[in-house]
Protein backbone atom coordinates (compact mmCIF):
# COMPACT_ATOMS: atom_id res chain seq x y z
CA UNK A 1 0.00 0.00 0.00
CA UNK A 2 1.49 3.25 -1.06
CA UNK A 3 0.29 6.19 0.89
CA UNK A 4 -0.45 9.55 -0.37
CA UNK A 5 1.20 13.01 0.34
CA UNK A 6 -1.86 13.47 2.66
CA UNK A 7 -1.85 10.53 4.34
CA UNK A 8 2.37 10.47 4.96
CA UNK A 9 1.78 14.06 6.26
CA UNK A 10 -0.63 13.17 8.79
CA UNK A 11 1.14 9.51 9.41
CA UNK A 12 4.72 12.13 10.56
CA UNK A 13 2.78 14.31 12.31
CA UNK A 14 1.06 11.89 14.57
CA UNK A 15 4.45 10.15 15.13
CA UNK A 16 5.22 13.36 16.14
CA UNK A 17 3.05 14.45 18.58
CA UNK A 18 2.71 11.42 20.26
CA UNK A 19 6.55 10.87 20.22
CA UNK A 20 7.26 14.70 21.46
CA UNK A 21 4.28 13.30 24.23
CA UNK A 22 5.71 10.58 25.65
CA UNK A 23 9.42 11.65 25.40
CA UNK A 24 8.44 15.04 27.54
CA UNK A 25 6.22 13.34 29.79
CA UNK A 26 7.93 9.99 30.38
CA UNK A 27 10.40 11.62 33.35
CA UNK A 28 7.58 12.69 35.03
CA UNK A 29 5.41 9.59 34.59
CA UNK A 30 8.49 7.71 36.55
CA UNK A 31 8.74 10.16 39.37
CA UNK A 32 5.18 10.21 39.76
CA UNK A 33 4.78 6.25 39.75
CA UNK A 34 7.85 6.14 42.06
CA UNK A 35 6.18 8.36 44.32
CA UNK A 36 2.68 6.53 44.72
CA UNK A 37 4.90 3.35 44.39
CA UNK A 38 7.29 3.73 47.44
CA UNK A 39 6.07 7.18 49.43
CA UNK A 40 4.04 7.20 52.26
CA UNK A 41 2.46 11.22 53.32
CA UNK A 42 -0.67 12.75 53.87
CA UNK A 43 -3.20 13.11 50.63
CA UNK A 44 -1.76 10.76 48.90
CA UNK A 45 -4.97 9.23 48.10
CA UNK A 46 -5.77 12.30 46.71
CA UNK A 47 -2.72 12.91 44.76
CA UNK A 48 -3.45 9.67 43.47
CA UNK A 49 -6.97 10.86 41.92
CA UNK A 50 -5.62 13.71 40.58
CA UNK A 51 -2.82 11.57 38.61
CA UNK A 52 -5.97 9.23 37.41
CA UNK A 53 -8.31 11.65 36.75
CA UNK A 54 -7.78 11.90 33.00
CA UNK A 55 -8.84 8.20 32.93
CA UNK A 56 -12.52 8.73 33.94
CA UNK A 57 -12.91 12.54 32.65
CA UNK A 58 -14.29 12.94 29.24
CA UNK A 59 -12.00 13.87 26.72
CA UNK A 60 -13.28 17.37 25.84
CA UNK A 61 -13.46 17.90 29.11
CA UNK A 62 -9.94 17.63 29.43
CA UNK A 63 -9.71 20.05 26.19
CA UNK A 64 -12.07 22.59 27.80
CA UNK A 65 -9.97 23.00 30.86
CA UNK A 66 -6.43 23.52 28.62
CA UNK A 67 -7.89 25.33 26.92
CA UNK A 68 -8.61 27.45 29.81
CA UNK A 69 -5.52 26.67 31.65
CA UNK A 70 -2.97 26.59 28.77
CA UNK A 71 -4.84 28.73 25.99
CA UNK A 72 -3.12 32.04 25.04
CA UNK A 73 -5.87 33.49 27.30
CA UNK A 74 -5.47 30.75 30.15
CA UNK A 75 -3.63 31.81 33.32
CA UNK A 76 0.02 29.55 32.83
CA UNK A 77 -0.43 29.65 29.00
CA UNK A 78 0.03 33.62 29.17
CA UNK A 79 2.85 33.51 31.60
CA UNK A 80 4.85 31.13 29.40
CA UNK A 81 3.92 32.89 26.21
CA UNK A 82 4.88 36.21 27.86
CA UNK A 83 7.72 34.35 29.93
CA UNK A 84 9.10 32.02 27.50
CA UNK A 85 7.25 32.68 24.00
CA UNK A 86 6.04 29.37 24.48
CA UNK A 87 2.42 28.91 23.16
CA UNK A 88 0.65 25.62 23.07
CA UNK A 89 -2.48 27.57 20.91
CA UNK A 90 -3.77 25.70 18.16
CA UNK A 91 -0.04 24.32 16.79
CA UNK A 92 1.72 20.34 17.21
CA UNK A 93 2.74 21.35 20.68
CA UNK A 94 -0.17 22.19 22.26
CA UNK A 95 -1.88 18.35 20.30
CA UNK A 96 1.41 17.39 21.85
CA UNK A 97 0.21 18.52 25.92
CA UNK A 98 -3.45 17.38 25.14
CA UNK A 99 -1.79 14.01 24.25
CA UNK A 100 0.28 14.01 27.20
CA UNK A 101 -2.44 14.67 29.49
CA UNK A 102 -4.72 11.95 28.32
CA UNK A 103 -2.44 9.40 27.91
CA UNK A 104 -0.23 10.58 31.59
CA UNK A 105 -1.95 8.11 33.85
CA UNK A 106 -2.44 4.67 31.66
CA UNK A 107 1.77 4.91 31.24
CA UNK A 108 1.74 6.02 35.34
CA UNK A 109 -0.10 3.32 36.31
CA UNK A 110 1.70 0.51 34.30
CA UNK A 111 5.42 2.32 36.03
CA UNK A 112 3.72 1.81 39.35
CA UNK A 113 2.88 -1.84 38.90
CA UNK A 114 6.53 -2.60 37.66
CA UNK A 115 7.92 -0.80 40.79
CA UNK A 116 5.68 -2.01 43.17
CA UNK A 117 6.49 -5.46 41.69
CA UNK A 118 10.55 -5.22 42.62
CA UNK A 119 11.67 -6.64 45.96
CA UNK A 120 12.39 -3.75 48.58
CA UNK A 121 14.68 -5.64 50.01
CA UNK A 122 17.01 -5.22 46.64
CA UNK A 123 17.27 -1.50 47.16
CA UNK A 124 18.53 -1.52 51.00
CA UNK A 125 20.53 -4.15 49.86
CA UNK A 126 22.08 -1.59 47.65
CA UNK A 127 21.87 1.38 50.00
CA UNK A 128 24.04 -1.22 52.45
CA UNK A 129 26.55 -1.40 49.56
CA UNK A 130 27.27 2.28 49.86
CA UNK A 131 24.43 3.52 46.85
CA UNK A 132 22.89 6.83 47.77
CA UNK A 133 18.96 6.68 47.41
CA UNK A 134 19.53 8.78 43.26
CA UNK A 135 21.99 5.81 42.53
CA UNK A 136 19.52 3.34 43.88
CA UNK A 137 17.07 4.23 41.54
CA UNK A 138 19.19 4.44 38.78
CA UNK A 139 20.55 1.23 39.03
CA UNK A 140 18.69 -0.77 40.71
CA UNK A 141 14.64 0.28 40.34
CA UNK A 142 14.81 2.22 37.08
CA UNK A 143 16.19 -1.19 34.83
CA UNK A 144 14.21 -3.60 36.30
CA UNK A 145 11.27 -1.84 35.93
CA UNK A 146 12.41 -1.97 32.65
CA UNK A 147 9.51 -4.17 31.34
CA UNK A 148 6.63 -1.87 32.69
CA UNK A 149 8.54 1.17 31.65
CA UNK A 150 8.09 -0.32 28.44
CA UNK A 151 4.29 -0.91 28.67
CA UNK A 152 3.94 2.08 29.66
CA UNK A 153 5.38 3.97 26.49
CA UNK A 154 3.42 1.74 24.06
CA UNK A 155 0.16 1.99 26.19
CA UNK A 156 0.90 5.84 26.35
CA UNK A 157 2.03 5.74 22.87
CA UNK A 158 -1.17 4.30 21.08
CA UNK A 159 -3.63 6.56 23.68
CA UNK A 160 -1.56 9.36 22.29
CA UNK A 161 -2.00 8.14 18.20
CA UNK A 162 -5.79 7.54 19.21
CA UNK A 163 -6.38 10.76 21.16
CA UNK A 164 -9.35 13.01 19.62
CA UNK A 165 -11.73 14.75 21.93
CA UNK A 166 -9.23 16.47 24.07
CA UNK A 167 -7.12 17.54 21.05
CA UNK A 168 -10.07 18.92 18.69
CA UNK A 169 -11.43 20.41 21.84
CA UNK A 170 -7.66 22.39 22.96
CA UNK A 171 -6.41 22.98 19.24
CA UNK A 172 -9.03 22.37 17.13
CA UNK A 173 -8.32 20.55 13.62
CA UNK A 174 -6.01 22.19 11.40
CA UNK A 175 -4.15 20.77 8.12
CA UNK A 176 -0.32 20.26 8.68
CA UNK A 177 -0.59 21.17 12.35
CA UNK A 178 -2.48 19.24 14.79
CA UNK A 179 -4.70 16.79 12.60
CA UNK A 180 -3.32 13.77 13.63
CA UNK A 181 -4.88 10.34 12.02
CA UNK A 182 -8.28 10.24 13.88
CA UNK A 183 -9.01 13.83 13.45
CA UNK A 184 -7.86 12.86 9.32
CA UNK A 185 -10.22 10.20 9.81
CA UNK A 186 -12.78 11.94 11.56
CA UNK A 187 -12.33 14.80 8.92
CA UNK A 188 -12.63 12.46 5.46
CA UNK A 189 -15.61 10.81 7.36
CA UNK A 190 -17.76 14.41 6.97
CA UNK A 191 -16.85 14.64 2.96
CA UNK A 192 -19.08 12.65 0.50
CA UNK A 193 -16.95 9.64 -1.08
CA UNK A 194 -14.33 9.96 2.03
CA UNK A 195 -14.76 6.26 3.25
CA UNK A 196 -12.31 4.86 1.41
CA UNK A 197 -9.58 7.64 2.23
CA UNK A 198 -10.52 6.82 5.88
CA UNK A 199 -10.48 3.36 5.54
CA UNK A 200 -7.12 3.43 4.73
CA UNK A 201 -5.86 5.73 7.16
CA UNK A 202 -7.37 3.00 9.05
CA UNK A 203 -5.66 0.50 8.08
CA UNK A 204 -2.32 2.62 8.68
CA UNK A 205 -3.46 3.49 12.00
CA UNK A 206 -3.75 -0.90 12.67
CA UNK A 207 -0.28 -1.17 11.22
CA UNK A 208 1.27 1.28 13.23
CA UNK A 209 0.02 0.32 16.48
CA UNK A 210 0.87 -3.78 15.34
CA UNK A 211 4.34 -2.51 14.92
CA UNK A 212 4.77 -0.71 18.34
CA UNK A 213 3.10 -3.60 20.21
CA UNK A 214 5.69 -6.05 18.33
CA UNK A 215 8.59 -3.76 18.82
CA UNK A 216 7.84 -3.85 23.16
CA UNK A 217 7.10 -7.57 23.26
CA UNK A 218 10.66 -7.82 21.12
CA UNK A 219 12.02 -5.58 23.62
CA UNK A 220 10.83 -7.23 26.68
CA UNK A 221 11.68 -10.71 26.00
CA UNK A 222 15.28 -9.17 25.44
CA UNK A 223 14.95 -8.05 29.37
CA UNK A 224 13.77 -11.27 30.35
CA UNK A 225 16.51 -13.26 28.95
CA UNK A 226 19.04 -11.12 30.56
CA UNK A 227 17.32 -11.24 33.98
CA UNK A 228 17.11 -15.34 33.38
CA UNK A 229 20.19 -15.56 32.15
CA UNK A 230 19.72 -17.76 28.79
CA UNK A 231 21.02 -17.41 25.82
CA UNK B 1 33.40 -2.44 70.26
CA UNK B 2 29.50 -2.46 69.23
CA UNK B 3 27.83 -0.39 72.28
CA UNK B 4 24.12 -0.76 71.46
CA UNK B 5 20.93 0.25 73.93
CA UNK B 6 17.93 0.69 71.51
CA UNK B 7 14.25 0.23 71.84
CA UNK B 8 11.91 -0.40 68.84
CA UNK B 9 8.13 -0.61 68.96
CA UNK B 10 7.30 -3.72 66.29
CA UNK B 11 4.06 -5.23 65.86
CA UNK B 12 3.70 -7.82 68.35
CA UNK B 13 6.57 -6.64 70.92
CA UNK B 14 8.59 -4.09 72.43
CA UNK B 15 12.44 -4.77 70.91
CA UNK B 16 14.93 -3.71 73.40
CA UNK B 17 18.52 -4.26 73.35
CA UNK B 18 21.44 -3.18 75.94
CA UNK B 19 25.12 -4.59 75.48
CA UNK B 20 28.24 -4.33 74.62
CA UNK B 21 29.41 -7.01 71.53
CA UNK B 22 32.67 -7.71 70.94
CA UNK B 23 33.47 -7.40 67.18
CA UNK B 24 36.20 -9.99 67.26
CA UNK B 25 35.38 -12.96 65.20
CA UNK B 26 32.19 -14.65 64.75
CA UNK B 27 29.55 -13.20 67.62
CA UNK B 28 26.06 -15.00 67.21
CA UNK B 29 23.09 -13.83 67.81
CA UNK B 30 20.34 -16.86 68.25
CA UNK B 31 17.12 -17.04 68.84
CA UNK B 32 13.33 -18.60 67.44
CA UNK B 33 12.09 -16.98 64.57
CA UNK B 34 10.29 -13.99 65.52
CA UNK B 35 12.90 -13.12 68.44
CA UNK B 36 13.82 -9.89 67.14
CA UNK B 37 17.33 -11.19 65.26
CA UNK B 38 16.56 -9.34 61.61
CA UNK B 39 15.76 -6.21 63.41
CA UNK B 40 19.02 -6.10 65.52
CA UNK B 41 20.24 -6.38 62.23
CA UNK B 42 18.66 -4.05 60.61
CA UNK B 43 18.92 -1.74 63.08
CA UNK B 44 22.86 -1.85 63.40
CA UNK B 45 23.01 -1.35 59.38
CA UNK B 46 20.72 1.69 59.58
CA UNK B 47 17.47 -0.02 57.82
CA UNK B 48 15.77 0.64 60.59
CA UNK B 49 15.75 3.34 63.17
CA UNK B 50 14.74 3.07 66.46
CA UNK B 51 12.56 4.94 68.69
CA UNK B 52 14.80 5.45 71.40
CA UNK B 53 18.71 4.84 72.04
CA UNK B 54 21.87 5.10 70.65
CA UNK B 55 24.49 2.49 68.52
CA UNK B 56 28.40 2.99 68.37
CA UNK B 57 30.76 1.32 66.58
CA UNK B 58 34.57 1.66 67.66
CA UNK B 59 33.59 5.22 69.63
CA UNK B 60 31.85 6.07 66.04
CA UNK B 61 28.18 6.84 66.72
CA UNK B 62 25.81 5.19 64.17
CA UNK B 63 22.53 6.59 65.61
CA UNK B 64 21.40 8.46 68.63
CA UNK B 65 17.93 9.62 68.92
CA UNK B 66 18.94 12.28 71.67
CA UNK B 67 21.53 13.93 69.61
CA UNK B 68 19.67 13.52 66.84
CA UNK B 69 22.13 11.77 64.78
CA UNK B 70 21.55 8.85 62.47
CA UNK B 71 23.88 7.83 59.95
CA UNK B 72 22.35 6.38 56.59
CA UNK B 73 23.02 2.88 55.54
CA UNK B 74 25.14 3.94 52.61
CA UNK B 75 27.64 5.88 54.53
CA UNK B 76 28.04 3.33 57.96
CA UNK B 77 30.68 1.06 56.02
CA UNK B 78 28.67 -1.92 57.59
CA UNK B 79 28.02 -5.02 55.27
CA UNK B 80 25.33 -7.01 55.30
CA UNK B 81 24.48 -10.52 53.59
CA UNK B 82 21.04 -11.42 54.05
CA UNK B 83 19.07 -14.50 53.88
CA UNK B 84 17.98 -14.90 50.80
CA UNK B 85 21.01 -13.35 48.74
CA UNK B 86 19.26 -11.01 46.84
CA UNK B 87 22.02 -10.73 44.30
CA UNK B 88 21.02 -8.39 41.65
CA UNK B 89 19.68 -10.33 38.87
CA UNK B 90 20.23 -7.65 36.08
CA UNK B 91 23.80 -7.80 36.56
CA UNK B 92 26.47 -10.20 35.98
CA UNK B 93 28.25 -11.89 39.18
CA UNK B 94 31.50 -9.47 38.35
CA UNK B 95 28.56 -5.92 38.06
CA UNK B 96 27.31 -7.20 41.77
CA UNK B 97 30.72 -7.53 43.30
CA UNK B 98 32.14 -4.53 42.54
CA UNK B 99 28.77 -2.45 42.96
CA UNK B 100 29.42 -1.05 46.23
CA UNK B 101 33.39 -0.84 46.30
CA UNK B 102 34.40 2.80 46.06
CA UNK B 103 38.14 2.55 44.36
CA UNK B 104 38.42 -1.03 43.13
CA UNK B 105 41.73 -2.70 44.84
CA UNK B 106 42.65 -5.88 42.44
CA UNK B 107 44.70 -7.47 45.00
CA UNK B 108 41.74 -7.13 47.48
CA UNK B 109 39.29 -8.11 44.62
CA UNK B 110 42.01 -11.45 43.90
CA UNK B 111 41.84 -11.91 47.50
CA UNK B 112 38.31 -12.38 48.38
CA UNK B 113 37.55 -14.12 45.08
CA UNK B 114 40.24 -16.77 45.60
CA UNK B 115 38.79 -17.21 49.46
CA UNK B 116 35.26 -17.31 48.38
CA UNK B 117 36.09 -19.41 45.09
CA UNK B 118 34.07 -17.56 42.76
CA UNK B 119 35.89 -16.55 40.24
CA UNK B 120 35.07 -18.99 37.64
CA UNK B 121 31.09 -17.49 38.06
CA UNK B 122 32.09 -13.34 37.50
CA UNK B 123 30.60 -13.72 33.62
CA UNK B 124 27.39 -15.69 34.83
CA UNK B 125 24.30 -13.81 35.78
CA UNK B 126 22.70 -14.73 39.30
CA UNK B 127 19.72 -17.11 37.52
CA UNK B 128 22.37 -19.16 36.32
CA UNK B 129 23.80 -20.04 39.98
CA UNK B 130 23.20 -22.73 42.25
CA UNK B 131 22.02 -21.25 46.16
CA UNK B 132 25.71 -21.70 47.58
CA UNK B 133 27.30 -20.15 44.88
CA UNK B 134 24.82 -16.96 45.29
CA UNK B 135 25.25 -16.19 49.03
CA UNK B 136 29.60 -16.84 48.22
CA UNK B 137 28.79 -13.58 45.83
CA UNK B 138 26.96 -12.20 48.09
CA UNK B 139 29.52 -12.15 50.56
CA UNK B 140 32.33 -11.21 47.93
CA UNK B 141 30.06 -8.15 47.36
CA UNK B 142 29.57 -7.17 51.28
CA UNK B 143 33.68 -7.52 51.88
CA UNK B 144 34.21 -5.42 48.93
CA UNK B 145 32.90 -2.54 50.49
CA UNK B 146 35.85 -2.56 52.85
CA UNK B 147 33.08 -2.86 55.89
CA UNK B 148 34.16 -2.44 59.59
CA UNK B 149 31.77 -5.30 60.21
CA UNK B 150 30.20 -7.86 58.12
CA UNK B 151 26.63 -8.88 59.08
CA UNK B 152 24.90 -12.31 58.69
CA UNK B 153 21.60 -12.84 58.92
CA UNK B 154 20.46 -16.51 58.62
CA UNK B 155 22.92 -17.12 55.64
CA UNK B 156 22.54 -20.72 55.42
CA UNK B 157 19.15 -21.00 56.27
CA UNK B 158 17.87 -21.51 52.00
CA UNK B 159 20.50 -24.01 51.87
CA UNK B 160 20.79 -27.61 51.89
CA UNK B 161 23.18 -29.50 54.40
CA UNK B 162 26.26 -30.15 51.62
CA UNK B 163 26.17 -26.44 51.02
CA UNK B 164 25.90 -25.43 54.32
CA UNK B 165 28.99 -27.22 55.20
CA UNK B 166 30.65 -25.44 52.45
CA UNK B 167 29.78 -22.16 52.86
CA UNK B 168 30.73 -22.68 57.09
CA UNK B 169 34.52 -23.78 55.63
CA UNK B 170 34.21 -20.07 53.78
CA UNK B 171 33.21 -18.41 56.64
CA UNK B 172 35.88 -19.81 58.89
CA UNK B 173 38.32 -18.65 55.95
CA UNK B 174 37.02 -15.15 56.15
CA UNK B 175 38.10 -15.15 59.72
CA UNK B 176 41.08 -16.40 59.55
CA UNK B 177 42.30 -15.24 56.23
CA UNK B 178 40.58 -11.70 56.22
CA UNK B 179 40.09 -11.06 59.61
CA UNK B 180 36.78 -9.15 59.70
CA UNK B 181 34.47 -9.04 62.27
CA UNK B 182 31.19 -10.98 61.65
CA UNK B 183 27.81 -10.59 63.98
CA UNK B 184 26.09 -14.48 62.78
CA UNK B 185 22.18 -14.33 62.99
CA UNK B 186 20.69 -17.87 63.06
CA UNK B 187 18.06 -20.35 64.72
CA UNK B 188 20.63 -22.87 64.52
CA UNK B 189 22.63 -24.08 67.74
CA UNK B 190 24.91 -26.22 65.40
CA UNK B 191 26.00 -23.46 63.52
CA UNK B 192 26.46 -21.86 66.77
CA UNK B 193 29.15 -24.11 68.08
CA UNK B 194 30.55 -24.69 64.92
CA UNK B 195 31.65 -20.57 64.21
CA UNK B 196 30.82 -18.61 67.00
CA UNK B 197 33.21 -17.22 70.16
CA UNK B 198 30.32 -15.17 71.32
CA UNK B 199 26.60 -15.64 72.05
CA UNK B 200 23.66 -13.17 72.60
CA UNK B 201 20.35 -15.23 72.86
CA UNK B 202 16.93 -13.24 72.46
CA UNK B 203 13.59 -13.80 73.25
CA UNK B 204 10.68 -11.70 72.46
CA UNK B 205 12.62 -9.29 71.41
CA UNK B 206 14.85 -9.27 74.78
CA UNK B 207 18.70 -10.02 74.89
CA UNK B 208 18.42 -12.77 78.02
CA UNK B 209 21.76 -14.14 77.88
CA UNK B 210 25.30 -12.98 76.37
CA UNK B 211 28.89 -14.94 77.17
CA UNK B 212 31.36 -17.16 75.33
CA UNK B 213 30.18 -19.45 73.12
CA UNK B 214 30.93 -22.41 75.53
CA UNK B 215 29.47 -20.62 78.76
CA UNK B 216 26.26 -20.00 76.46
CA UNK B 217 25.59 -23.94 75.56
CA UNK B 218 25.90 -25.19 79.41
CA UNK B 219 22.89 -23.02 80.21
CA UNK B 220 19.77 -25.25 80.77
CA UNK B 221 17.38 -23.72 78.91
CA UNK B 222 19.78 -23.73 75.94
CA UNK B 223 19.62 -27.74 76.63
CA UNK B 224 15.80 -27.71 76.63
CA UNK B 225 15.75 -26.15 73.16
CA UNK B 226 18.60 -28.74 72.09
Amino acid sequence: MILTEFEWQTLLLSLKIAGAAIIFSLPVGILTAWILARCQFIGKSLFDSIVHLPLVLPPVVLGYLLLLTMGRHGFIGEWLDKCFHLSFSFNWQGAALASAVVAFPLMVRSIRLAIESIDCRLENVARTLGAKPFRVFMTITLPLAFPGILMGIVLGFARCLGEFGATITFVSNIQGETRTLPLAMYTLLQIPDGESAALRLCIVSIILSLVALFLSEMLNRWHKKKLTGSK
Amino acid sequence: MLNINVSKKLASFVFEFKHEINCQGVTAILGVSGSGKSTLINLINGLIKPDIGYINLNQETLVNTEKHVCIAPEKRQIGTVFQDALLFPHYRVIKNLTYGAKSLNSERFDEIVTVLNIGSLLNRYPAMLSGGEKQRVAIGRALLTNPQLLLMDEPLSALDMPRKKELLSYIDKLVSDLNIPIIYVTHNINEVKRIAQHVAVLEQGKLIDYGSTEQILQSNYLKEWL
